[in-house]
């Protein structure tokens, strides 16, 4: 091995350091531990019902299956504490009790749980345990509860469900010009390919839990209150995850019943959710309702500029979706309204998926834009840039870094924007109607807290541990590179370890702000290391905080979206010809892992603008699709060319590393800027999300007229 | 999936003897039955693996068409040489359908076969007649976007799903079958489905142990052949709606047409309307749009689905335009 240290090996494309475990299967994911005595396998039984109580639980079939070696139901789960509290800061570290009512509070809700020694005979089982409910009345149907939706008080990123500067009303009634329309966005399922799995394995007071989860600490501690135990008791396993997009900030239900099993019958038992469960068991993104209203001068200047936005939440739950925060700092505008309204329904848990908020808030802020610039026959580009600005407009602090109008500006060069011709339903290539639509992108930044611990080994190796998770994104591989620059070693000298609460503590994966925070963890611990080594030192530990971060400034991440979208003039089928996405992101740790999450945030982005959504069906409290065939998202075929640049950005007032989040801000705005491009192409103005065929019938039909 | 006991075929007859008892099912692929069986969907105790026989032979026939042996896999039959020549539809409308791995799996016999991808029939906690004959239909009221608008009953409005079927009726594609006592018959395509009626749990006219052997293709007709499939993403989904055509055109005139629809009905949806409104139209959009119309004039949708109607007509006169170089 050659010796000597690789020159600034942050920001190379370096190839993921578990990519190889990965593609060979030896990458072992929670539900693939096998331990010594065997593990048997549990599987849950969910409710048929959405609101009601189970009357009677008849499991004498069930008991007397082949393998079966328990069948836990309401009457005879053990005690534990009961879910919540529902206002714990914390949110993913409440109790997470199974089966510990009668009550169901959501469709699919747990009332059995069968462990068998084989998959297929706890399988078999489940389905011979019958029960019996009482239904009650329920609410499901969001629009329909929307009168009667409270003010939440505060929305999930801790800031008030309302906000307001100037005189909204005032300035909107008297705007030269202005548009108000009512968007909608369809509920989602983040839908992992790995499911939620759990193996629970007891010794004597020692509870080991391995299992799929973004955070770790979290869970260590809501698993600790669910059985009132202590929390050095629990120990939380999370090497590899099979992707989370939010899914996996909370734990469920599979850890909870296979440490309970495991307890009982004194083996290891393991689960994993079933695709259907996984629907219902876990949290969906909300739908959403929101009326935008935007107000301006003849020149495009935003004077009056209002969002307001209804989401759903469950009926025990708070959870708000912060559909309006990136509202509340994208564009100057001197009066200003955002509100947020819950209703809370029987329907499962809604909670954080990818880009909570900017991801369905910017959908609609960005289609509406491109209403406002047509109605004052303005290029779209240009009215975003004439309403940019380098102050945070409701918070009144300047930008850290903004670069919103290069992204802009670089983009519609580089994309050939100044091709767009302006009237809609100009462009035609044989049956196909082309169009071009732009949007911006946001994503709010921010510093978590976390601790990493370096250790120097005898054969000068680098070992860096910390309760951090790589949920897919490429973690192992960035954090490889800020610790072999930190230390001045080659990349192949450091080895990373993660995802184990026996590591030091992290706030884990989520919300973008992993590789900032873990990042600047590892470097601080390995500059540590280095600066003793001298001394002998050979383990250091490192920290951040979230006071690291310059809190007399805004932090974000900017972009602008391009999409060229061609609409087939008979059958309305939409094809994202080709799309670029430039983005100010801060210093970018390793070029190959960020390009992979903005493009896999665009996708996302053309899924939400053209497939991806799920129903209730108001009648039961059910969502119709529980299965990928039925639950589209975009494929392959669905992608056209993404093209993906990185701006130089410093930011001498950002994270320690001067990075931002990526794996968020390439959704933002992406999906407003596929409808605008359908708008260019047809003239058709889609805000029922998303535009699928049927949609751009009417439309089509008058053009033929 | 409850136990179940399993049997490879030694020969058609034993096969067939076998599958006689009412909790009997043939298996091939699986690429369905599996999944419907993981989902106590399908609960049979018996099942009947026709792998060992010897039905996965593509031959030509006297008459100058082609025989599809039953185990023939979707893959195989649209990379088939022949096929891709004589019967480009066909080839089109398999390579639409579903995915590679799938298609590697599945079968010709079971492809005709496979049930409705209804929701309603997947999720055993709602009503479905189809599933539990007696319960009702959850489609009717309910999110009904994939369902059928032409052909159904207030019983059940479930659609059939498959691309390859749809060419084969526009084919005019005649099923042979054997029954365990030996005797062999032969079923054009569009009559092996049975009408949901007031009964959509018997969905084809074939008798307990009756197998399919084969599927017999007549020698090609005259004309220019398209599959045309709409849905809700590019690949990997399941038809709003699709057609397959086959027309052939004289001095701008409609000579022979054949139409197919697909995602509309409880079967493929052969349109003798459309194609008498063809023969002798002008080779416009016009006409096309006409036949549409005379296709779906007894077509009702049932709220979600309701678009289907006008999107059949429009996909319709799209595949036309496409197959007679219409711009």
């Amino acid at each position: 091995m050659a010796e000597g240290k690789l020159a600034d090996p942050i920001g190379l494309p370096l190839d993921r350091v578990d990519g190889h475990l990965k593609v060979t299967g030896r990458a072992t994911y929670a539900f693939e531990y096998a331990t010594q005595g065997g593990a048997a396998y549990g599987v849950i039984v969910p409710a048929a019902v959405a609101k009601g109580r189970v009357v009677a639980v008849d499991v004498r079939d069930a008991e007397s299956a082949p393998g079966v070696l328990l069948v836990l139901t309401k009457d005879n789960a053990p005690p534990q504490s009961p879910w919540g509290p529902v206002d714990l800061p914390d949110r993913f570290a409440r109790a997470e009790p199974a089966l510990d009512s009668d009550e169901v509070r959501y469709f699919g809700f747990p009332v059995a749980f069968v462990v068998a020694e084989t998959f297929e005979q706890a399988t078999a089982a489940a389905a011979l345990v019958r029960v019996r409910y009482e239904s009650l009345p329920a609410e499901y149907d969001l629009r329909a509860a929307g009168p009667s939706a409270e003010d939440p008080g505060h929305i999930s990123d801790g800031t008030p469900a309302d906000s307001s500067v100037g005189d909204f009303e005032a300035a909107f009634a008297t705007a030269p010009v202005k548009i108000e329309a009512i968007y909608t966005t369809p509920y989602q399922n983040q839908a992992p390919m790995e499911p939620h799995a759990t193996m629970a394995v007891w010794d004597g007071q020692m509870l080991t839990v391995h299992t799929s989860a973004q955070l770790t600490t979290s869970p260590q501690e809501g698993l600790a209150r669910t059985f009132n135990m202590p929390k050095e008791n629990v120990r939380i396993i999370t090497r590899y995850v099979g992707g989370g997009f939010g899914s996996k900030l909370p734990f469920y239900v599979d850890a909870t019943l296979a440490a309970i099993g495991a307890r009982i019958i004194r083996r290891p038992v393991k689960l994993a959710m079933t695709r259907p469960q996984l629907f219902h068991m876990t949290t969906h993104r909300t739908a959403s309702a929101q009326r935008l209203r935007l107000g301006a001068d003849r020149n495009g200047r935003l004077t009056a500029y209002g969002q307001d936005a209804l989401v759903q939440c469950a009926r025990f739950d708070s959870y708000t979706e912060p559909v309006c925060g990136a509202a509340r700092m994208l564009y100057a505008a001197p009066n200003r309204l955002t509100r947020h309204r819950l209703a809370k329904l029987d329907l499962p848990r809604s909670d954080s998926m990818r880009a909570p908020g900017d991801a369905i808030g910017l959908l609609a802020l960005e289609c509406a834009m491109d209403e406002l610039a047509d109605a004052l026959g303005l290029d779209p580009v240009d009215l975003r840039l004439r309403n940019d600005t380098e102050i945070d407009p409701e918070r009144h602090m300047p930008f850290a870094s903004r670069h919103l109008a290069e992204a802009l500006r670089q983009g519609a060069a580089r994309f050939g924007w100044d091709k767009r011709v302006a009237k809609p339903a100009s462009v035609r290539d044989g049956r196909w109607l082309i169009g071009l639509g732009v949007a911006s992108a946001i994503r709010a930044d921010a510093l978590r807290s976390a601790t990493a611990r370096a250790r120097l080994e005898r054969d000068g190796r680098l070992t860096v541990e910390l309760a951090m998770t790589d949920i897919g994104t490429g973690t192992y591989t960035i954090l490889t590179q800020v610790a072999a620059e930190a230390m001045e070693l080659p990349v192949d000298r450091v080895t990373v370890r993660l995802g184990d609460t026996r590591f030091p503590p992290t706030d884990g994966s989520g919300g973008s702000f992993g590789a900032a925070t873990s990042g600047a963890a590892v470097y601080a611990a390995c500059r540590k290391l280095n600066a003793g080594l001298a001394l002998g030192i050979t383990e250091a530990e490192g920290s951040v905080t979230p006071a690291d971060l310059d809190d007399t400034y805004a932090h974000a991440g900017f972009g602008a979206h391009f999409a060229e979208a061609a609409v087939h003039r008979d059958t309305g089928e939409v094809r994202v010809r080709r799309m670029l996405g430039v983005f100010a992101a801060g210093r970018i740790l390793n070029a190959k892992t960020a390009r992979s999450q903005m493009i896999g945030g665009m996708t996302w982005g053309i899924g939400s603008a053209l497939i991806e959504e799920n129903h209730v069906d108001p009648r039961y409290g059910s969502f119709v699709n529980q299965d990928l065939a039925s639950y589209h998202v975009a494929v392959n075929a669905d992608v056209g060319a993404l093209d993906v640049m990185f701006l130089d950005e410093a930011d001498p007032h950002g994270s320690p590393l001067g990075s931002k989040g990526v794996g968020e801000l390439g959704i933002c705005g992406a999906g407003a800027a596929v409808i605008n491009a359908i708008h260019n192409a047809t003239g058709a103005r889609i805000r029922d999300m998303p535009a699928t065929p049927d949609k751009l019938l009417a439309r089509l039909e008058a053009l033929d007229a | 999936m409850k136990p179940f006991r399993y049997e490879r075929a030694s020969s058609l007859a034993s096969a067939c003897a076998s599958a006689t008892e009412p909790t009997a099912k043939f298996i091939a692929g699986g690429t369905n039955l599996l999944d419907l069986m993981k989902l106590q969907i399908e609960t049979p105790t018996h099942l009947v693996d026709i792998g060992p026989l010897p039905l996965a032979e593509i031959e030509e026939t006297a008459e100058g068409g082609l025989r599809i042996g039953a185990r023939v896999t979707n893959s195989a039959l649209a990379a088939d040489m022949r096929v891709r020549r004589r019967y480009p539809v066909l080839s089109q409308a398999i390579l639409a359908g579903a995915s590679t791995q799938l298609r590697n799996k599945a079968t010709t016999g079971g492809n005709l076969l496979q049930r409705t991808r209804c929701p309603y029939f997947y999720d055993t906690t709602k009503p479905c007649n189809k599933r539990m004959p007696g319960s009702g239909c959850a489609a009717l009221g309910g999110l009904n976007r994939m369902n059928a608008v032409i052909g159904v009953s207030d019983d059940c409005i479930a659609a059939h799903g498959s691309d390859m079927a749809v060419a084969m009726a526009a084919l005019d594609a005649r099923v042979e079958t054997v029954a365990a006592d030996g005797a062999t018959r032969i079923i054009p395509i569009d009559a092996l489905y049975r009408p949901p009626g007031d009964t959509p749990h018997i969905e084809t006219v074939l008798a307990p142990g009756e197998l399919i052997q084969s599927v017999v293709l007549p020698p090609p007709p005259p004309g220019r052949q398209l599959y045309r499939k709409v849905r809700d993403r590019a690949s990997f989904a399941f038809a709003l709606v699709s057609v397959a055509v086959v027309v052939a055109c004289e001095d701008d005139r409609v000579r022979a047409a054949r139409v197919a629809f697909g995602g509309i009905s409880y079967k493929p949806w052969r349109s003798a309307e459309a194609e008498a409104a063809l023969i002798g139209a002008t080779v416009t959009r016009a006409s096309f749009d006409a036949a549409g119309h005379a296709a779906l004039r007894n077509a009702r949708g049932y709220g979600y689905n309701d678009f289907k109607i006008p999107l059949a007509r429009r996909t319709l006169r799209a595949a036309l335009a496409d197959a007679t170089g219409v711009i």
